[in-house]
């Protein structure tokens, strides 16, 4: 009895070690967090100073000292790399220039609806520019910005817009000018799963979108239009990179059904003298939006930066970096400007066509949906 | 499952009579056999690994493992290993000791426990912290009012990492302090030696090659997740993207020259350490 | 417990597997319940309609039945590699060796984009095999290459050291007996083998069945032909389905943890009849 209760004591001590370990561990961490959202700790008093002095009257005082670095963190999808890698140098010159202020944006990417679950999980973004209202829809849900985001920057807070293309090989062999050509005979098409990837989701709608005008609306026409031309997929990427090298890297199938910005990077990056662009009759227009993440800049005392960041995006230049980043400008002056890049076509819209994303993420891609009884065997 | 990943480099068992070994052409044709499938299988994705790596010519390869970003990714993940592998060593030396000198009810049960992480998806070794540690999570709330970040920062990295590498140390110490029993320890415990004694003078001579395999081998694993560390990671750039993340990054931003010479530094890395290993091994037998 | 509490001389066992158990339920059982806990947030009915969906069914076929024959296909070439390293002596013999702990180190997405370089219809390998209508990236072929080179050294470290170990004695009693060299092989040698080949081929299989990093790249992931089912894990996630993702992962997980425990119950009856012999 006596040797067991060593024992305990023991493996108890060990415990408490392991615990305090463990503990020292976690507090390291949140030292280490620190430095990441260490603009957090240390800034609130100091930004939010800057958000009572900047519309003040000391605000000529205040700029003739540094005020304490600040940093942010974009939490964006893939295809906005190098958009935002230039943006972000803008802005920071233009901040510092405006209010003396060093800031430092962290960028994250991956998959659209990737980043917004990292967001809903912890990830403390200030901003959120994604592909679809529907992500930052699910990051409303979890209670970390108001219902109402959508409303709080220009143009449905989407800065710039861009829609979905055909990558095809160079002199276009296949012939391919519409969409009706992907469903001919040999012709392999290359697109990333709808269910895993925000892109793919308007490549499907766009595609949903040509078959209900040519079929007088009727949706089972639509319906078998879709499930043929994902017979005409051989592979299924999870993103839109992955299904850009696919048809890039390992040469296979004979169009990609990309963003127009990936599709002009592509050619750009990967061989001008390899790759076409075909513009169908009829696209959708894709307006990734952006957003501010109440609770972290609230908490991290950043809305004022991540406002102006954000606001920054629809100013004259950055208007400009986006279209050189062919992504269309929304601002018609600048639009303008890049006119010849960007040819108009007619362009659905999720709000009017498809009723908003919440109705099309239910009827198309939810479990069950439309894009899954594609895939149903015997259906 | 005794054995798990383990290895012996005495050449006792390549001496062999003639009469029990097989005829020189056999035994060529199985090693061309043997080397035929190893090239197919592991040497080729590892040359083409360096060829991609250099297609762009020395100076892209070394721009892109000096470039601010690989450098921190560089840092982290070795970081990582560096507490990593430590609790791993400690937990692996502790579950030998009670698996091959005790005899428990349970044992089984608890080896199978060790194993499990091999088993485990890496999606869903991410996703297990993330139902624990994130917002969302059972601890997230109570974690969030004390602001302390795990997941997408450091400690989750870690965490991931150690659930993937546990079984490493301890799969290759279980067999080997099982084979070769307790006598040695009871003689020295009957001599009048204490604990920790014991275990410093008699046992740990006798599994230090096991030890630093294990170590290396759980090492090398570290530094290469990356299914677990890409679910708790958040990736951001120069924070909390480790190598293979990296390596992910690069190659989805059409730079498959520098993503590749950065897979090629993961793969010095554990080709250095298993030369150091070989190296050490070599010398000491020389003795 | 208390019956062999008697041949306890040595010290340190409270403490050792205290520990052990503490820090195996602090890093692994207590995180893996949270993945059954949070699948109870689904009604019995959900949970079933969820692993029981057509594509759900298909993509456990697939995991299974790639990370079966990829088992195979190790257990057999890693008995091979085995074999060569312990028993031949030729050049590079200790570089072969180590290359073999390779797929450890890799990580897995580099281990997928190179194998796909090298098995896409344009790579190295596939542009010989296009010829002959064979595809290997993109199919079921694939996947079973990527698990494969996850696998092997599994199978060749399990089988090294129980070859190593090997008696000559028994060899040379058949050779005196008469038997030529395959049939010693097969009557003597691989009897010998099989508990450790049964364990190397468990771990691959195993490991092969939760693989996700190198496989994406290279199956294609077309439903019900090659989608994995950690990748319907992601795909359950990416809806925000927590619910959903965490009960495939927990018919994974018991599968898998059933699995191993018999295995590791096969092997140490096995054990017991030879040291009872």
């Amino acid at each position: 009895m006596k040797k067991t209760s060593v024992r305990f004591q023991t493996l108890f001590l060990y415990l408490v070690v392991m615990t305090l370990v463990l503990a020292a561990c976690g507090s390291a961490k949140s030292g280490n967090n620190g430095g990441n959202s260490g603009g957090a700790a240390g800034t609130p008093s100091t930004t939010e100073g800057s958000t009572t002095a900047a519309p003040g009257t000391d605000a000529a005082a205040e700029s003739n000292k540094p005020l304490p670095p600040v940093k942010l963190l974009n939490v964006s999808y893939d295809p906005t790399r190098e958009l935002y890698v230039e943006f972000n140098q803008a802005f920071a010159a233009h901040w510092l220039k405006e209010k003396n202020q060093k800031v430092e944006i962290d960028q994250s990417h991956g998959g659209s609806g990737k980043q917004a679950r990292t967001v809903i999980d912890g990830l403390k973004a200030d901003v959120v520019t994604l592909a679809l209202g529907y992500d930052i829809d699910a990051i409303v849900d979890a209670g970390l910005l108001g219902s109402d985001w959508q409303s709080q920057f220009e143009r449905n807070s989407s800065p710039y817009t861009s829609t979905i293309v055909f990558l095809v090989r160079k002199g276009n062999p296949k012939g391919i000018k519409d969409w009706n050509d992907l469903l001919k005979d040999g012709v392999e098409v290359i697109t990333p799963n709808p269910k895993t990837s925000g892109g793919a989701r308007w490549n499907y709608l766009a595609a949903w979108g040509y078959a209900l005008k040519q079929n007088n609306n009727d949706e089972e026409a639509a319906k078998q239009f879709v499930k043929d031309l994902f017979k005409h997929v051989p592979v299924l990427d999870t993103g839109a990179r992955g299904s850009t090298t696919t048809f890039v890297e390992r040469g296979l199938g004979d169009v990609l059904l990309a963003w127009e910005n990936e599709a002009y990077l592509s050619i750009n990056e990967l061989g001008p003298d390899k790759f076409d662009i075909v513009y169908p009759s009829i696209s959708i227009l894709a307006e990734p939006p952006v957003a501010i993440v109440d609770k972290t800049v609230d908490a991290n005392g950043t809305r004022e930066v991540a406002e102006a960041y954000l606001q920054y995006l629809y100013s004259d230049e950055g208007q400009k970096i986006a279209g050189k980043n062919y992504y269309r400008p929304t601002d018609e002056a600048i639009a303008a400007q890049f006119a010849e890049q960007f040819p108009s076509l007619e362009l659905l819209t999720i709000d009017k066509d498809f009723g908003g994303w919440k109705e099309a993420q239910t009827k198309h891609f939810a479990d069950d949906g439309i894009f899954d009884q594609i895939y149903t065997p015997g259906a | 499952m005794a054995g798990a990943i383990s290895v012996h480099t005495d050449s006792e068992a390549s001496k062999r009579p003639r009469h029990i070994t097989e005829s020189p052409v056999v035994k060529w044709l199985l090693i061309g056999l043997a080397l035929a499938f190893l090239g197919l299988v592991v040497a080729l994705p590892l040359v083409s690994v360096f060829v991609e790596a250099f297609r762009k010519g020395a100076e892209v390869y070394v721009k892109a493992l000096t470039e601010p970003d690989a450098l921190s990714a560089l840092k982290l993940t070795l970081l990582v290993a560096v507490i990593a592998v430590p609790l791993n060593t400690v937990f692996g030396l502790a579950a030998a000791w009670a698996v091959s000198k005790f005899s428990f009810k349970g044992k089984n049960f608890l080896i199978t426990l060790i194993d499990l992480p091999f088993a485990v998806s890496p999606v869903i070794a991410g996703l297990v912290y993330v139902l624990l540690f994130g917002a969302q999570g059972f601890f997230g709330p109570w974690l969030d009012e004390r602001g302390i970040q795990i997941v997408f920062a450091l400690p989750g990295i870690v965490l991931a990492t150690v659930f993937v590498t546990v079984p490493f140390i301890a799969r290759e110490l279980i067999p080997l302090m099982q084979a070769q029993g307790v006598q040695e320890e009871e003689a020295a415990a009957s001599l009048g030696a204490r604990g920790f004694a014991i275990f410093w003078r008699v046992t740990l001579p006798n599994i230090k090659w096991g030890l630093l395999y294990g170590i290396i081998l759980c090492n090398a694993r570290a530094m290469g997740e990356f299914g677990a560390v890409s679910v708790v990671s958040g990736h951001i750039r120069g924070q909390t993207n480790t190598l293979p993340l990296h390596v992910e990054i690069l190659y989805n931003e059409y730079q498959f020259s520098a993503s590749f010479a950065v897979a090629s530094l993961l793969v010095m890395l554990a080709v250095a350490t298993l030369m150091v290993k070989a190296i050490v091994q070599w010398k000491s037998s020389a003795h | 417990m208390k019956g062999s509490r008697k041949i306890r001389v040595l010290p340190g066992f409270g403490l050792s597997l205290g520990f052990s158990i503490f820090y195996i339920s602090l890093l692994v059982l207590i995180p893996l319940a949270a993945v059954f806990i949070k699948s109870f947030d689904l009604t019995w009915a959900q949970f079933w309609s969820t692993v029981s969906n057509p594509r759900v069914v298909a993509s456990y076929r697939i995991s299974f039945s790639t990370a079966f024959w990829a088992g195979a296909i190790n257990a057999v070439f890693g008995l091979l590699v085995a074999w060569v390293l312990v028993r031949y002596r030729f050049p590079g013999k200790g570089l072969i060796d180590s290359l073999v702990d390779i797929p450890f180190a890799l990580p897995t997405a580099v281990a997928g984009i190179a194998l796909t370089t090298i098995y896409a219809k344009n790579g190295w390998i596939g542009s010989l095999l296009d010829p002959l209508g064979i595809k290997v990236a993109y199919s079921q072929s694939g996947i079973i290459i990527a698990l494969v080179f996850i696998g092997l050294p599994f199978v060749v470290r399990t089988v090294q050291p129980v070859l190593q170990d090997l008696e000559k004695e028994r060899e040379e009693a058949a050779v005196m007996l008469g038997a030529y060299r395959l049939r010693t092989f097969i009557k003597v040698i691989l009897p010998e083998l099989l508990p450790a080949l049964l364990t190397g081929f468990a771990l691959s299989f195993a490991r092969g069945i939760g693989e996700y990093g190198s496989v994406v790249f290279i199956s294609g992931n077309m439903p019900l032909k090659t989608e994995i089912a950690p990748l319907l894990i992601m795909t359950k996630l990416e809806q925000f389905d927590y619910a959903g993702a965490t009960a495939i992962a927990a018919v994974m997980l018991t599968i898998s943890f059933i699995l191993l425990l018999l295995i590791n119950l096969l092997q140490w009856k096995m054990n017991r009849r030879t040291l009872s012999e």
